[in-house]
Parts: structure tokens; C-alpha cells; sequence
């Protein structure tokens, strides 16, 4: 996957959204020293793993226009997560990356390595294909020490009893999972940041720390034999470890329908997820666009209008994921929301979906003639026939957007599509029988 | 919320139930085995590290299962549903300026506190809500949580915001711990005030909140039902209660009230008794604003052995039984002589129709012209002003406030802002534009604001042309516009939107005076393009809501 270049001050530095997630690590100021800039180059210093060489730590150089690096972990020529971090740390935050009246001596002498420095042909030309599998098996084989190590941890945990690792934010969690960082599997990294919020969250944490231990250990497991995988779920098990999943298969043309769209993230680094649905196809799909160091991304589809266009599905994870192929053209507003079921079909579908994704966190669902009604455990969205019924969940998340469920529906049936996980349905957007063409978003 | 728990299945406390396939028996030997340590309590498949694997193996499996064999819980009783609303909708303009409007309410007011030109959202939802009252529209459903959060935070919103929020409001507000106040007072709940028997239920069995709500219900539509009312129960009300509901008498107040609030004049509370004798004095007509007369002109009167005719005062030397009876306080607040202090009170409540007789059948504006002898001027005339407001008296209110191009602290009656507006109220609405007007253009703005604040609004010429005349000259002579911020607010929502064009060229023409302070005049350009922006706004505002706005 080729990098991309923006015309902004500093580019899309990130070639994926895995890299990036790895990226995130090393665009902390805390991760770094002896950080400048002069002469069109960034570099720093920063924390190498134990065992690896040069003392412990990466020596790092970036040429932001190329952008180019020159990096003491030896990831060559595609910008490694130290090199992107720098990139991220720069633009979110100048002063961290102070200006400097020239580089140092080991700058200098790393910059006569940069691909900068070789004819513009040389860096757009093809890839190396040969070189390119030797960085893959490089990545490869750090992944499987990170996925080795983590295996070693887990059974640690349970061999010593999770009763210990009862107090929460313990340390060792976030060593674990700066460890998968290193490792270059941001996967990893985020099921294991997870683990360590989970001790002492409330009720019944030691079976929820037990339940994501032992899918974290099925990843780590199923990683460490992906070779003999069947190719599906090999794609998914590489997606869910942390390596850009690949869009392939055919093109979808479709006119598609704008459902919800939500942003998460922090300060460095913005993901927004827009769910859109083919009108056409009948289908589902996942539209991520990303934003650097608090910049909304790029990517602001309306809710509840419908465009018109290309999208090429993503490999793995239920091929929920697409990217647009070219601009999406606006063509007019939905007659009516999408299809939808009762809530027992949805749980079918994310039962289904599990099968093929057993890491999965939700499903996208649409439930048509359904109530939101408030049951002893908290609120729940009832089929319209008043016998089966799903939680509600995302209510701390989102308050205001419970409420606009219930006044929307005031006690009649709606149309509600959502994520549907185990614990329950996320609302995101609804649809009331008297204004069936207006999207209302929950978020 | 609690997380779903794959083993039991009672009924209504469940998220989940487990389809029989994932009931786990497993489980929760194999939680006991995690949370314990499989080096204290091993698990079948061995030990050390392979016995740790066996039962992550084993966990992972019972998860999935788990999870992939979820099904849906019992449904809860559903919420009853919302009654319906038969207004019709909002135009879709008008309906997406309410978002932006809430929206607006929401966003944090800008750094420094500058207000720059962009039009305060803010303070434009009063009007919008009032508008869309008019036009008696119902509130989009999806915007209630915003409406109700935005009459949540700021009290004066509420009466419009629920209005327009309608049936569906009370009925969400009804989940809501924060929006209890949509629940209090208004027409919530509220038996029809036709119908005998549901008001005498909850008249006798309701909170107080309510009971208050009711009595100005039925009030409203039948005055003496809800005397009737109120008397039916009076005896045996708490003190402060029977202060509120008499209150409550207040509106329709009427010669008919007569007796029961003479009667309550015999009241064991002081302030009930204090009240009902307020309210007997704006009764002019009324057995004690005639007792008051007999008081009043004793204390006042001509002094005919002056050669030019000029009023005289004897201030009562006691406040006897009677006339603490009829709700005269005999002690003064400290600092205000006794005799002063009762003099007041018998003027304020004696009927002004007492004086023309007194003075030889002069006009009101005759005796207040009159001089007073021996420094009793500010003291009379101040008790005329609370006199002309209560019993909204428009003849005596004019005599008082005088011409209003005549300096205050000159002319006659009262040189008080406050009395002065409130005098104002008592006269009619084109009446109230023009004297305001006439005023603003004699002595500028610096002492409008409150008069102001009494015109009608959108301000009817020549009242709006006299306060950008007014501005105009302010900016000329050299101000800043932050010293009338308070008028340049008021102008906001009220002004006539027809103004926004004269406007529009004071903002555009910025003579930097030679004698002004540097850099006034950009920021009376920035103060002018507010202004014009927000009385266009406002005209966007109101042709949207009569959906002459395409959608």
C-alpha cells in the first residue's frame, strides 16, 4: 500500500489506520528527547525495546515533504511508527519539536540515507516485490514474539488467579501493551489496554476479564497458526492482530444511504465511522476516514442524505469496511429508512457474524416497529408485539440521544439502526412512521 | 447496567435470555478456576503454564458460545403512549432554526467576551418561541430533549418552550428526573377548570404546586368559581398557604371579591391581612378605599390662607386599631419617620378620585402642578405614583410623569426610573412608544433603558426611529458603544425588523469623529452590523415561520 501525500503542511503521514493506531504510542512528547527541527528534517531520540540494539533506543529522521525517514529500528523505505509518531508529535504540538539552528552530527549522517536523497523516480517507481515480502516477514515475525509474549502474560494472569489483578490502571497492563506497540501490533495493543480497564469495573468483572482473556488468547492463538487458517478467516485474523486489512473484491455501485456518523479518538488522532447503506445491494458498510493531531477528517458525509457512487470492500471482519473510490456525489434524499427486523433476527445476525469474526465488538443492525421501554435493568427497545426485547446500551455515552429516541417514538413503534454487541444495542440513528425520509440522528 | 448473565433466565431483570445450547454449567467452575489461580485450584488438562492454556481454551469457547447464542430478554411494559398533538408541524425552515437556534443556546459564548457581529442566538429563542406560539405550531418530536434542556436552564424560556413542546414534552419530561419542573404548575395534568368534580378532587387532595395551579385556572375562566373555591376551604389552610391563593386573586379582581377580602382582613397572618387590604385598595369602589379616602384627605388638602394655592400636609399622629386593621404597618423599616411612613400608606391606598373634590374640582394634572408646603413634595407625590399603579389609573399616571421633554428631576411626580416605567405600563401601548420616544430624543438613551424595557414590542414608530437617532448621536458625540450595551440588547429583539436597512447604512458609513476615542468608531461598526444582522435574522425568523421560506 502506497503512501499518500496531502497538500497540507504536514501529509496524511500514516499509510493505515494500524500503523497509525501504532503510530499513537510515539506521538506523545513524553516518548521522546532530543527532538528538533531545521533543514527541512524532524528528529529525536526515542525508547527502543530492552533487548533490541543501540542502547535502548531508536534514533529517528524525518523529511517531512517526502516524507521520507531513516530510523535505527530499520523499517525501510514505508515511514515506521516511530518516524510517523515524530510526524503526528510535530504537527500536534510544534513546541515539542522545537525549531533548531541545525541538525546534529547523527542527523546529518542519517540523512544521507534518506530516499530523499535518490532521484523522485527511484521513490515512485514499483515496489520491490522481493523486498516488500522481507518486510512483511520482518513485521511478521515481531508480531508473532509480541503475540508469544502476550500468550505468557495471559497465562501468568490465570495461573496466579485474577483476583490479583484486582486493583485497576495497574501497571503492567500498559507495559504489556506499549510491548505490542513494539511489537507493530496495535491490535494487541488496544485488546490489551481493554484488559486493564477491565479489574474492578464494576460487578461481575471477573467474568468479563476471564471472557475478553480467553478471546485475546484465541487472536493470539489463531495468529500464531494463521498459515494453516482458511483464507477468510486468516484475513481477519491479520486485521484483528493489527496489519491493514486490503480492500479487494468487486466495486460496489450503489446509491447509498447515510445512517450515523460518529467520531472517537484523542487529541493525536481522530477516527470517524460512517455507516452507510446500498439502496440497491441491500448491503452495510463502514466508511473510516482519520484526522491528525485534532483536525476533522476529511470525510463529512450528511446524515440522512443519499450518495451516489463507488465502494471497494475491505477483506476480513464480515467485509463490513469499504473505501470510497472516488467522490461520492450527493443524489437526493432516502423515501424511507432501510429494512429492518425484529429484534430476535438482529441477535441472529451478530450470532452469524461472530462465526466468522468471533473478535468482533458489534454488528450493524436496522430494527423496523420497535419501542424503547424502560425495564428493571435499565432501557431496552421492544419488538412492537411487546414479547421479545434487547438493552439499550451507550446511554452514558450518549444521554441525549436516548432521550430523542423516546420523544421520537412516544410510545409508538420506530426504525432504529445500531451496533449490537453482547451487552446490547448502541443506538444511532432513528426513523418515526410519520416522517419516514428523515434520518434522526441518536448521536 | 449490569452484564448479561448467561445462567439466569428470570423474567424482566434480564437483558438476555440464553438459548438452552449456551446454558453453561461450565462457566462458572471455570471463573472460580481464573479468579482463584490454576497453581491453587487446577482444572482438568494439567499444569503450570499448559493447565493456564486448557482453560483460556475452554474459556474462549464457553464466550463465543455465549455471546453467539444470545436471544432477547422479556419485554418491560411498554410506556404508555404520548397523547396526541393535533397542531401542525413547523415549516421544514423553521423547524431547522430551531436546531440552530438550541444548538446555539448550547455553544460556548465566544473568548474574551466580545460579542462580535454574529447575532446572540440566545437571546432570539424567547422571540422565536413566541412567535411559533402564535402561530400555533406543535415542537418537532426529536427536538423536545433539547427544548426541554434549554426551559431547564433558563426560567423565562419555560412558559414558550413548553407551550410549544405541547402534550409529547409533558410525557417525555415524565422519564426525566431533570425536566420534573415541566411537570409543576402550568396546565400539566390539570382537570379541565369546567369540570366541578375533578377540581374538587384535586382541589382538596392535591400538592400545593398544583392547587395553586388550579385556583389560577379556574380563576381564568370563571372568577367567582374561584373565589368560591378558595372560600370553601379557606379556614382551614395554613398561613401560607392562604397568602399564595389570595394572591391568586389578583387577576380578575373585580367588586364581586369585596367581601371575602374584607373579611380577610380579620386574618390571624399579618401578611394575609396586609395583602388583602392591597388588594381592597385597587377597588375603588370598595368599603375601605372609602375608609382610606376619609383618612387621606383629613391628612391632605389646600391651604386657603396662602396666597397662591398650594397644597398642605398633616401627617397622622398615631396609627390607631382601625387603620392597622384596614393593612396600614405601623412600623416603619429603619430610617423612615413614623408619621411619613403612615402618611404613605394612606395615599397609596385611598382612591385617586378622592382629590379632584379636595382640590376645587381640579384636573390631576392641576394638583400635581400644585407647590407643597413644607418639603412634603417627594413624599406625596411618590404615594400618588404607587396609587396610579395600582389602581392603573391612566389620567393620574400622564399628570404624573409629566411632558416628557421636561428634564425628570424638574418636572412634576416622581424623577424614579422605576416608578416612571412602571407608570408607564398603566397607559396604552402607542401612548407608552410615543411618550418614550418623545423622551429619548430630549435626553438620549443614558436613562432609557428601563423605559424601554415597558414599550410593546416590535417598538412602534416613532420609538424605533428615535433610539437609532439616538445611537447615531452617541456614536457622534464621541461614546463607546459598550456604554449602551443595554440598549443596543434591548434594540436586538426589539426593534422593528423594517429597521435593518437604515441600519445597515449607519454600519457601512463610520466617520471616526476627530474628537472620538480612537477606535470607537469599528466597534460602533461591529455594534451596527450586530444589530442589522440580528433584525434581519429576525425577519428570516418570522417569514419562516409563516413558511413563505422554501424548504
Amino acid at each position: 500500500m502506497g503512501v499518500r501525500r496531502t497538500s497540507g503542511q504536514v501529509p496524511a503521514p500514516a499509510p493505515d489506520e494500524a500503523s497509525r493506531e501504532a503510530a499513537r504510542g510515539f506521538a506523545a512528547a513524553a516518548a521522546w528527547e532530543g527532538t528538533g527541527a531545521a533543514e527541512g528534517l524532524l528528529w529525536g531520540r526515542c525508547e527502543g525495546p530492552e533487548e533490541g540494539g543501540g542502547g535502548g533506543a531508536y534514533r529517528t529522521v524525518v523529511d517531512p515533504a517526502g516524507p521520507a525517514h531513516a530510523c535505527t529500528c530499520g523499517t525501510v523505505p514505508s515511514l515506521c511508527v516511530h518516524a510517523l509518531g515524530l510526524l503526528l508529535l510535530r504537527a500536534a504540538d510544534p513546541a515539542a519539536v522545537p525549531d533548531a539552528a541545525g541538525p546534529p552530527a547523527w542527523a546529518v549522517r542519517a540523512r544521507a540515507a534518506l530516499p530523499a536523497a535518490r532521484p523522485a523516480a527511484a521513490r515512485t517507481g514499483p515496489a520491490d516485490p522481493a523486498a516488500a515480502r522481507r518486510r512483511a516477514e520482518r513485521r511478521a515475525a515481531r508480531i508473532t514474539a509480541g503475540a508469544e509474549e502476550l500468550e505468557r502474560r495471559l497465562a501468568d494472569l490465570v495461573r496466579g488467579g485474577l483476583a490479583a489483578a484486582g486493583h485497576p490502571g495497574s501497571g503492567p497492563w500498559e507495559e504489556t501493551a506499549a510491548r505490542m506497540v513494539d511489537a507493530q501490533a496495535p491490535g494487541l495493543a488496544a485488546r490489551v489496554r481493554e484488559l486493564g480497564a477491565l479489574p474492578g469495573s464494576g460487578p461481575d468483572w471477573p467474568a468479563r476479564l476471564l471472557e475478553e482473556c480467553a478471546l485475546t488468547h484465541l487472536l493470539d492463538r489463531a495468529w500464531l497458526a494463521v498459515d494453516r487458517l482458511p483464507a477468510p478467516l486468516a484475513t481477519t485474523v491479520r486485521t484483528r492482530v493489527g496489519l491493514p486489512s486490503p480492500p479487494g473484491g468487486t466495486v460496489l455501485r450503489d446509491r447509498w444511504q447515510v445512517l450515523a456518523r460518529y467520531d472517537t479518538g484523542d487529541a493525536r488522532l481522530t477516527t470517524r465511522r460512517t455507516w452507510l447503506f446500498g439502496t440497491g445491494l441491500g448491503r452495510t458498510a463502514l466508511v473510516l476516514s482519520f484526522g491528525a493531531a485534532g483536525r476533522a477528517p476529511a470525510l463529512a458525509l450528511p446524515v440522512g442524505a443519499v450518495v451516489e457512487g463507488d465502494l471497494t470492500p475491505h477483506e476480513g471482519s464480515g467485509r463490513l469496511r469499504a473505501d470510497p473510490g472516488e467522490e461520492l456525489r450527493p443524489a437526493g434524499v432516502p423515501a424511507a429508512p432501510p429494512p429492518g427486523g425484529t429484534v430476535g433476527a438482529a441477535l441472529d445476525a451478530y450470532g452469524r457474524a461472530l462465526r466468522d469474526d468471533p473478535w468482533l465488538d458489534a454488528w450493524p443492525v436496522t430494527l423496523a416497529r420497535v419501542v424503547p421501554a424502560r425495564a428493571a435493568y435499565g432501557w431496552q427497545l421492544a419488538d412492537a408485539d411487546g414479547r421479545e426485547a434487547l438493552p439499550l446500551t451507550g446511554a452514558d455515552r450518549s444521554r441525549p440521544g436516548l432521550w430523542r429516541l423516546l420523544a421520537l417514538s412516544g410510545g409508538a413503534p420506530v426504525t432504529v439502526f445500531g451496533e449490537l454487541g453482547h451487552r446490547g444495542l448502541t443506538p444511532l440513528a432513528a426513523w418515526s412512521p410519520e416522517e419516514p425520509a428523515e434520518t434522526v440522528p441518536l448521536l | 447496567m449490569t452484564t448479561a448473565d448467561p445462567r439466569s433466565t428470570r423474567p424482566s431483570t434480564t437483558p438476555f435470555t440464553s438459548s438452552p445450547a449456551a446454558a453453561d454449567p461450565g462457566w462458572e467452575e471455570l471463573t472460580a478456576a481464573a479468579l482463584l489461580g490454576t497453581d491453587r485450584r487446577p482444572v482438568a488438562g494439567g499444569r503450570g503454564e499448559r493447565a493456564a492454556g486448557a482453560l483460556l481454551d475452554a474459556a474462549a469457547r464457553h464466550a463465543l458460545r455465549r455471546r453467539a447464542g444470545l436471544r432477547p430478554g422479556p419485554a418491560a411494559a411498554p410506556p404508555p403512549p404520548a397523547p396526541a398533538d393535533p397542531r401542525p408541524p413547523l415549516p421544514p425552515a423553521a423547524r431547522r432554526r430551531l436546531d440552530r437556534l438550541l444548538a446555539g443556546r448550547a455553544a460556548p459564548a465566544p473568548a474574551g467576551g466580545r460579542r462580535g457581529t454574529a447575532p446572540d442566538l440566545a437571546e432570539l429563542l424567547p422571540q422565536w418561541l413566541a412567535l411559533a406560539g402564535e402561530r400555533g405550531y406543535r415542537a418537532p418530536p426529536a427536538a423536545l430533549p433539547a427544548l426541554l434542556d434549554a426551559a431547564r436552564a433558563r426560567t423565562d424560556l419555560r412558559p414558550g418552550a413548553l407551550a410549544l413542546a405541547g402534550p409529547r414534552g409533558r410525557w417525555l419530561a415524565g422519564f426525566n428526573p431533570d425536566w420534573r419542573f415541566a411537570l409543576r404548575g402550568g396546565a400539566a395534568g390539570l382537570p379541565d377548570p369546567g369540570d366541578a368534580a375533578a377540581v374538587r378532587e384535586l382541589w382538596e387532595e392535591g400538592l400545593f404546586a398544583e392547587r395553586v395551579a388550579l385556583l389560577a385556572a379556574v380563576r381564568k375562566r370563571d372568577a367567582a368559581a374561584g373565589r368560591a373555591l378558595l372560600a370553601g376551604t379557606w379556614a382551614g389552610e395554613r398561613a401560607e398557604d392562604r397568602l399564595m391563593f389570595l394572591d391568586s386573586l389578583r387577576a380578575g379582581l373585580s367588586p364581586a371579591d369585596e367581601a371575602f377580602l374584607e373579611a380577610a382582613l380579620a386574618d390571624r397572618s399579618r401578611n394575609v391581612r396586609a395583602t388583602a387590604a392591597e388588594l381592597l385598595s385597587a377597588l375603588p369602589g370598595s368599603a375601605l378605599a372609602a375608609r382610606m379616602a376619609g383618612r387621606a384627605v383629613t391628612c391632605v388638602g389646600p391651604d386657603r390662607t396662602a396666597a397662591v394655592p398650594t397644597v398642605v400636609v398633616e401627617a397622622p399622629h398615631e396609627c390607631d386599631a382601625a387603620m392597622e386593621r384596614d393593612g396600614v404597618v405601623a412600623v416603619p423599616p429603619p430610617g423612615r419617620g413614623e408619621r411619613s411612613w403612615w402618611l404613605g400608606q394612606l395615599v397609596e391606598a385611598a382612591p385617586l378620585s378622592c382629590w379632584p373634590p379636595r382640590f376645587g374640582g381640579r384636573t390631576p394634572e392641576e394638583i400635581v402642578a400644585l407647590p407643597v408646603a413644607d418639603d412634603w413634595r417627594p413624599e406625596l407625590h411618590a404615594a400618588w405614583c404607587r396609587a396610579a399603579v395600582r389602581q392603573r389609573d391612566p389620567a393620574w399616571s400622564r399628570a404624573l410623569l409629566g411632558a416628557p421633554a421636561v428634564p425628570p428631576a424638574t418636572g412634576p411626580g416622581t424623577s424614579s426610573l422605576a416608578e416612571r416605567a412602571q407608570l408607564l405600563s398603566t397607559l396604552g401601548p402607542l401612548e407608552r412608544a410615543h411618550w418614550v420616544a418623545a423622551s429619548v430624543a430630549a435626553h438620549g438613551l443614558s436613562e432609557a433603558f428601563q423605559l424601554l424595557g415597558v414599550c410593546p414590542v416590535p417598538w412602534a414608530e416613532p420609538l424605533g426611529e428615535a433610539v437609532i437617532d439616538a445611537l447615531d448621536t452617541a456614536r457622534d458625540a464621541g461614546g463607546y458603544p459598550w456604554s449602551f450595551s443595554g440598549v443596543m440588547g434591548l434594540a436586538e429583539r426589539c426593534l422593528s425588523p423594517a429597521a435593518a436597512d437604515r441600519l445597515a447604512a449607519l454600519a457601512a458609513t463610520v466617520p471616526d469623529a476627530e474628537d472620538a476615542p480612537p477606535g470607537a468608531g469599528a466597534y460602533w461598526a461591529e455594534a451596527f452590523q450586530r444589530l442589522t444582522a440580528t433584525l434581519r435574522l429576525r425577519a428570516e425568523m418570522r417569514a419562516e415561520l409563516d413558511g413563505a421560506v422554501p424548504a
